[in-house]
């Protein structure tokens, strides 16, 4: 036992306060949360006692008559069944939110990683301004998305109008809202994606190019036979997460459409938000929300690896 | 001891002498109109928002909240005065980059030292934390953010600028440790065992042997630790409620209210908001490529 300690102490010892950070901040807020979404929690009912200070200074304490109490799996069932909030449409919407950023995030990425490799002069030019988004903290690109799609003074529409065309009112219907949630989202995302892939790009050896053009293959067939084969490692690990951090980008939606046009550009976390901190702050609701969420990717991840073990893959 | 040199990306040489690979294939002329073309287009939408935002902070309101579409007219640095005196700006600016400072340093430690230690040391629980880190990723700030706030509450933590400190943490170390990992595992174990011989600890090992290697690696947390903590809003408008803590990315939402946005003043606000993330953005960016890819491949 004692060597056993000895052994591995250090490295304990490295990873230790890590440990303790997620474990407070994240383990427990996650078993707390799970907790909560059982419950009938809100603002109102959170207390377990009542307290109330006489004129004497004295304080009494007696027990909250509508203290929050255990529901089983009601909120699960009035947010599942529609009762309470739009999960299905929120879920919709999310779904083409994440399907659309991811798609636009790996294709643009990938197409301008493939473009920047080549030996070419003004690369790292290209290269640094292209990353560049990435610098700009994210509520900044939001706030000057959402400046550009203003109806009555935004660039889109002036230029719109500059054609002769009818202005648009980007965030009075749903597709055009979510339109804009996406560009912008697009345009924050591409950076990472490209670099990432950059890299891999790297690491493909250039003997096997060499050897494909021997083979006589085509530009395209080096393209779908070495280059996509050699990304495969960086892709899965950036579409995974990419997709993971799709799915839960609060700032972008509450940034840019803020869900207008009356909540129908809303996504699962900003909805889940906006139960825990607007109104009556229903905390259990949220929290039934995010346990919801946290379910749908895991259940995502579990059969996005399978897939990818299946393949061939082992990771 | 020249693997860590040798994972750092050609690019790091200076533009005016581009590395040419022996296997330059000859490019026809319309290839390279076009090759260009299409980098110069990317180019232009990738800046052009930042540029318009610079553009419009330095026009008078009037012009800035009008359909007008010049890219100059009558330059004006009154924006700029307005956000700088007449508003708490300066104040949040500060708490951003305490903030930010405090994540940053914090964050980089606790990432190389778990990404050195689950790197190399075979120790009960390591696969279990990577497995951990990845689901960290998925839960919503949704499903922690009432909870967090609740233990936050508790400590008497709400309302201060360390609650978001380690909110941030708490987001950026994860995937910081991870990638970090990954780095570490392109450096030779060879650098250890030789370091062990000279009678070096394991944490002597990796504060003056292998951390100096990581360079690459240390920049890119750092630059995403840095981001994280200065465009952060959920949490911000979660934890802070009095207006001399806000930071920047939650105090700025105040000059665009629902009704009546002060576009003029939020222009000038995120170009001096977007000056320090850029600053960061120049000393990471030439360790981007090599610093993510090795996280990316060996994660």
């Amino acid at each position: 036992m004692r060597r056993f300690f000895s052994k591995h102490w250090y490295a304990w010892a490295m990873v230790a306060p890590v440990v303790v950070v997620l474990a407070v901040l994240i383990l427990y807020p996650l078993g707390r949360g799970i907790y909560l979404s059982f419950t009938n929690t809100t603002e109102a009912n959170q207390l377990s006692e009542i307290c109330t200070k006489s004129i004497t200074g004295t304080q009494s304490c007696e027990p909250n008559p509508d203290a929050a109490h255990f529901v089983g799996l009601d909120n699960y069932l009035h947010v599942l069944g529609g009762q309470v909030g739009e999960f299905w449409p929120w879920l919709a919407i999310t779904l083409i939110w994440t399907v659309a950023c991811v798609v636009f995030h790996y294709g643009l990425g990938l197409g301008l990683a493939v473009l920047l490799h080549r030996p070419m002069r003004l690369r790292n030019v290209y290269r640094v301004l292209l990353i560049l988004p990435w610098a700009v903290p994210s509520f900044v690109s939001a706030f000057a998305w959402r400046f550009m799609f203003n109806e009555q003074f935004g660039l889109f529409n002036g230029v719109l109008k500059g054609l002769g065309l009818s202005p648009v009112a980007w965030f009075d219907n749903q597709w055009t809202a979510l339109l804009t949630a996406v560009v912008t989202n697009v345009w924050l995302g591409v950076p990472f994606m490209m670099v990432s892939l950059l890299g891999g790009l790297q690491t493909i050896p250039s003997e096997l190019y060499e050897a494909a053009t021997i083979d006589g293959a085509t530009p395209w067939q080096r393209f779908t036979n070495v280059t996509l084969p050699g990304l495969r490692p960086v892709s899965m690990t950036v579409v995974l997460l990419g997709t993971i951090w799709t799915f839960n980008m609060f700032s972008v939606i509450y940034l840019v459409t803020g869900g207008q046009p009356a909540g129908q550009t809303e996504i699962l976390v900003t909805g889940a938000y906006r139960a825990a901190f607007e109104g009556i702050r229903n905390y259990a609701l949220s929290a039934t929300y995010g346990v919801l969420i946290l379910s749908i990717l895991l259940v995502f991840s579990v059969f996005y690896r399978r897939l990818l073990r299946r393949q061939g893959e082992v990771w | 001891m020249t693997a860590p040199v040798l994972a750092a990306p050609p690019a790091t040489t200076p533009v005016s002498a581009p590395t040419a690979p022996p296997a330059v294939r000859r490019r026809s002329r319309g290839a390279s109109v076009a090759l260009h073309a299409t980098l110069v287009l990317a180019c232009v939408v990738a800046l052009f928002p930042i540029v318009w935002v610079v553009l419009s902070s330095f026009k008078p309101g009037v012009w800035v909240n009008s359909s007008d579409l010049s890219l100059v007219k009558e330059p004006t640095l009154a924006n700029y005065r307005y956000v700088l005196t007449q508003t708490r700006f300066p104040t949040w600016m500060l708490n951003s980059v305490m903030v930010a400072a405090a994540t940053t340093v914090i964050g980089v430690i606790l990432a190389a030292t778990t990404g050195y230690a689950l790197s190399r040391f075979n120790f009960p629980g390591r696969r279990s934390l990577l497995l951990v880190f990845l689901v960290t990723q998925m839960f919503p700030v949704a499903v922690l953010i009432v909870p967090i706030y609740v233990i936050m509450a508790r400590l008497g933590l709400i309302n201060t600028l360390a609650s978001l400190v380690l909110a941030y943490l708490t987001i950026a170390v994860p995937f910081c440790a991870w990638m970090l990992k990954g780095f570490f595992d392109t450096v030779p174990t060879s650098l250890d065992e030789a370091a062990g011989m000279d009678g070096c600890g394991p944490f002597t090992t990796f504060w003056r042997v292998i951390l100096p290697l990581a360079r690459p690696g240390i920049a890119v947390t750092a630059f995403f630790n840095f981001l994280t903590a200065w465009g952060e809003v959920a949490y911000a408008s979660a934890f802070i409620q009095t207006s001399n803590r806000f930071t920047l990315a939650y105090g700025m939402q105040q000059f665009v209210p629902r009704y009546n946005p002060q576009w003029e003043y939020l222009t000038a606000s995120a170009v001096l908001v977007t000056i320090p993330a850029a600053v960061v953005f120049f000393f990471a960016q030439r360790h981007l490529v090599s610093g993510l890819t090795a996280g990316a491949t060996k994660g």
